[in-house]
């Protein structure tokens, strides 16, 4: 029997980059998700602008997956070049859509798949004008023949052209003219509606459609942040564009038209993050985005703000390595390179938000920790979190919400002090207090980045210097418990667990669900933050395997827990996925079935260990 | 970054600038360069220079990266905020602070290695910015904490302690700040205090970036014959062209020049540069003749000094960003983070 597919599949629409698709696409998602049907969309792009093969993958999941199932029920062919492998891709019992204008070749026939053609070129040729036109109108075109085959509103996807184009109105009518006319062919010359296809539901109420870049920049706009300098890298730097976007309209002083923020575009990352550390020290709220050919070259400066103690806020929009890597894929790759930035004895507070909506509340986070704790907090998103729309509930803002701006003294307060020594645990809790310039010439001390003693003074003896870096490690500590806790499901009863963290939340979630339909339970902890506080080392104890899921090859988080935490390495399996592309729950699926046999779940593991 | 105070001992009747403050309220702490370095006697220049501006301490803030010369900031001013940064990267910490308060004076002192080598990136793009600073380098052509390689700022033909000679061309910092648009531009001699303070008083009441590159020999690596950053050297082929004497709003203007031979330059905050000119054809507002003449000078292996170029209508970076004129590091948060309401309308255009 045939599962019912409705509100269920998954498209994935091959084109060509700069031609228009990406419209197209974000197009039919959009209308999906006002249908009320939850939907996930991933871009596939090339680091290029015009000319080479780009992806698009549409989820349609009534169940509200986050991740890629990794299965493809229908294949929109419209890339010549990549036809072979995209034919190739389809699930057996799967669709093919393809431009038939030109013939299609034979060899490449699959018996197993439904083929359907549709003369999109010809389509447009005969309505449009103009080479670009029709190149573009192409693409629309095959929006409006899905809708027709997937059962769309097309009163929906007037809606959106409508908000789209509000300014430009002719161009709401060249566009719904080309949705028409695939739309109405497909209506006279296939079988419309396809068994897969949508079914209007009531589960996006109260949510949204965002990339986490833009949750991230709008949640420093909100966090108060005042200073954000960096260095245009792809992927992160939609993260900056968004923060000015969104300042150059919240920010702006009504009465005197003057920007309450300051955007700088540095030479480079060391200068990037140079000037985030000069803001920072001086008391403003100050950031930067980049990706992990930025963090290499910030090491120095991070090294310096460890021992210094100054607060920074850093996001790391984490792309495929080593090297220039693959800068349009994703990656969970700069775990160690985060957490041990720099040279000498140096760690890092390390966020993994695993969604746009986490982007959002930690960069709020990331703030109060840094200057809390007079450290770089590094936010370890990714390229999947940051250039995706994914679909989440509501952002909030508390309007109570008090900055947490960490110990600094007043001017009051220093003008009291016999003498103000920066590097003295006077607390307790390994964290000194700070004055800032121009409050109180008694307050003044000097900064550096060389040997000192607890009260600021440069030192070459090692009994001195010893003091300040042990206050350090006890400040790391206190780090435990300030960070975001770590989210566990935890049944006593049962001795497997899955561990990950960040955009891999949710093929795990997924994949423990089909796990579970094949008999085996596992518990599971989604990591949030870094240092790692008792309640991992807890949970690690009481499971006997643990799957340590993980985007990368090297198996990055494993090796970070075998560091920082009593776990015995070989409970720690590795589920390691590094193609670019984001996870699927399928391969934590077959990953933990290759190891576990569904029978023996729950009691008994033996051999595995 | 010496770790030896300063014994306190204050005689009744040192004078007094309008604040109450002595000379020795803007020192730092005790010195450990070698003796007879040139970079101490631009320490007493900059401590002569704040004194005589009247600059609360609390506002100043001293920037610097790693060096000689980057160490000096601990040696001035103690009751204003240091930054000893890393190396060659002290104008990225001086944006970022300047940034979030633009209400201080920020004075970083850098070396010709610090500069113009691994930091000549930052340099060259905070001159773009207009960064509002005082940027003093102490130029000595050589590497002193690592033991006398040459810098990028070594002549031609020069001579290392070690016999070595440089066949690299030099880059000239004042030269190269011209060409980047820099909108303060001046040269000048450890050894001549005169010529100095007023240039540094200048140069921090400038609005925008203020260059004063300053030959300072060092004794212990580059001060012996061959050298063309030697003390014997600098004072045989140095040449003022243009001295200025500052004067701050406040005073009145000291009538102590004749029409023709001299210019006043009125600052932002009203305050003024007398410009001597001592070569009557020199023009110091002619960005292209300026360049010309340091060039035609160093063609004659001749150092011209004084306030080579400058120009009051820069806009600075502040100004460019346009920011309130409140401190950013000072704006209530409530007039920051925009709200719940205003969160609920951007949502609408996600939906």
């Amino acid at each position: 029997m045939t599962p019912d597919m409705t509100n269920d599949f998954a498209i994935k629409i091959a084109t060509v980059n700069g031609t228009g698709s990406a419209s197209a696409n974000t197009l039919l998602m959009k209308s999906i998700f006002r249908s009320g049907i939850p939907v996930m969309g991933k871009n596939y792009f090339p680091s290029n602008i015009q000319g080479l093969p780009t992806w698009y993958e549409i989820r349609v999941t009534k169940d509200a997956y986050v991740a890629r199932s990794g299965k493809i029920d229908v294949m929109v062919a419209m890339n010549a070049e990549t036809y072979a492998r995209d034919v190739r891709e389809v699930a057996s019992g799967g669709y093919l859509l393809y431009d038939s204008t030109w013939p299609r070749p034979a060899l490449l026939a699959r018996d197993d798949i439904t083929v359907l053609g549709v003369p999109l070129a010809k389509l447009c040729n005969e309505n449009f004008n103009g080479v670009r036109t029709r190149i573009l109108m192409k693409n629309i075109c095959y929006a409006g023949v899905l809708a027709a085959l997937l059962d769309l509103d097309v009163e929906k996807i007037r809606g959106l052209l409508a908000e789209t184009y509000a300014k430009k109105p002719q161009l709401v009518d060249s566009n719904m003219k080309a949705i028409t006319l695939g739309y109405e062919y497909a209506k006279q010359n296939l079988a419309c509606p396809l068994p897969v296809k949508v079914a209007p539901l009531d589960k996006t109420r109260g949510h949204i459609m965002i990339d986490g870049n833009t949750a991230a920049g709008l949640g420093c706009v909100f966090a108060g942040a005042t200073v954000g300098a960096w260095y245009p890298i792809t992927p992160s730097t939609s993260l900056m564009d968004a923060f000015k976007s969104f300042a150059d309209k919240l920010r702006v002083d009504p009465e005197t038209g003057k920007k309450n923020f300051a955007f700088i575009q540095a030479e480079d990352e060391l200068a990037a993050i140079g000037m985030v550390l000069g803001a920072s020290w001086n008391g403003a709220r100050a950031f930067t985005a980049t990706s992990g050919p930025g963090v290499s070259l910030m090491n120095e400066f991070l090294g310096l703000a460890y021992y210094a103690e100054v607060p920074a806020v850093l996001f790391d929009i984490q792309r495929v390595g080593p090297s220039t890597g693959m800068p349009t894929r994703t990656q969970q790759c700069d775990i160690l390179e985060a957490a041990y930035a720099s040279h000498g004895d140096t760690k890092h507070v390390c966020l993994f938000p695993r969604d746009p909506e986490e982007c959002f509340y930690f960069a709020r986070d990331a703030f109060d920790l840094a200057e809390r704790l007079q450290t770089p907090v590094m936010v370890l998103s990714d390229l999947d979190i940051g250039m995706n729309d994914w679909m989440c509930p509501d952002l909030k803002w508390d309007d109570t919400y008090v900055p947490d701006r960490g110990k600094v003294m007043g001017k009051d307060e220093i003008a009291k002090l016999e003498k103000f020594h920066r590097y003295l645990d006077v607390d307790g809790d390994g964290i000194p207090w700070r004055t800032l310039p121009g409050v109180h010439p008694k307050g003044a001390y000097f900064t550096r980045g060389s040997g000192h003693t607890q009260y600021g003074a440069y030192t070459e003896d090692s009994a001195e210097y010893q003091i300040v870096l042990d206050r350090l490690t006890r400040k790391f500590h206190t780090a435990r418990r300030l960070v975001p806790a770590p989210v566990i499901e935890h049944d006593p009863g049962i001795d497997i667990a899955l561990v990950a963290y960040g955009s891999s939340d949710g093929a795990v979630r997924e994949a423990r669900d089909i796990l579970s339909s094949h008999g085996l339970t596992a518990n599971y902890l989604r990591l949030r933050s870094f240092p790692f506080g008792e309640d991992v080392e807890k949970f690690l104890e009481s499971h006997r395997l643990v799957f340590v899921i993980e985007q990368n090859r090297d198996a990055q988080m494993r090796s970070l827990l075998t560091l920082e935490t009593r776990v015995e390495k070989h409970k720690l399996r590795s589920l390691l996925h590094y193609s670019g592309l984001p996870i699927s729950s399928e391969f934590i699926v077959k990953g933990v079935l290759a190891e576990v046999e569904p029978k023996t779940r729950k009691a008994d593991v033996k051999g595995v260990a | 970054m010496t770790f030896l105070p300063k014994p306190k001992v204050r005689h009744p009747s040192l004078p007094k600038n309008s604040l109450g403050l002595t000379r020795r309220d803007y020192e730092g702490g005790l010195s450990t360069l070698c003796a007879g370095c040139g970079h101490d006697s631009i320490t007493a220049a900059i401590i002569e220079a704040s004194w005589g501006l009247d600059i609360e301490p609390q506002n100043m803030v001293k920037l610097s990266g790693i060096g000689c010369s980057s160490k000096t900031t601990a040696y001035f001013v103690s009751g204003g905020h240091g930054f000893n940064s890393v190396h060659g990267r002290m104008p990225s910490i001086a944006m970022g602070a300047n940034a979030a308060n633009r209400n201080l004076a920020y004075v970083g002192v850098s070396g010709d290695g610090d500069t113009l080598s691994i930091g000549l990136g930052q340099f060259c793009h905070a001159v773009r910015r207009n960064l509002n600073m005082a940027y003093i380098i102490e130029n000595n052509g050589v590497y002193g904490l690592t033991k006398g390689q040459f810098s990028a700022s070594a002549d031609v033909g020069t001579k290392a302690k070690k016999g070595e000679v440089n066949q690299q061309p030099p880059i000239d910092p004042v030269l190269l700040a011209l060409t980047l648009g820099a909108t303060f531009v001046a040269r000048s001699f450890s050894g001549d205090k005169q010529q100095l303070v007023p240039l540094i008083q200048a140069a921090i009441r400038h609005k925008g970036f203020a260059l004063i590159d300053v030959l300072s020999p060092c004794v212990t690596f580059n001060d012996h014959e061959g050298s063309t950053k030697s003390y014997q050297y600098t004072r045989e082929h140095y040449d003022a062209a243009v001295n200025a004497d500052f004067v701050p709003f406040q005073r009145e203007i000291s009538a102590d020049y004749a029409e023709g031979d001299a210019l006043p330059v009125v600052l932002h905050d009203g305050s003024r540069i007398l410009l001597r000119k001592l070569d009557s054809s020199y023009d110091p507002t002619d960005r292209g003749a300026a360049a010309a003449a340091i060039q035609e000078r160093l063609k004659k292996g001749e150092f011209l000094t004084g306030l080579l170029y400058v120009d009051t209508n820069g806009k600075e970076f502040h100004e460019v960003n346009e920011t309130p004129a409140i401190p950013l590091n000072q704006i209530p948060h409530n007039r920051l983070s925009p709200g719940s309401a205003a969160l609920a309308k951007v949502l609408a255009r996600y939906r």
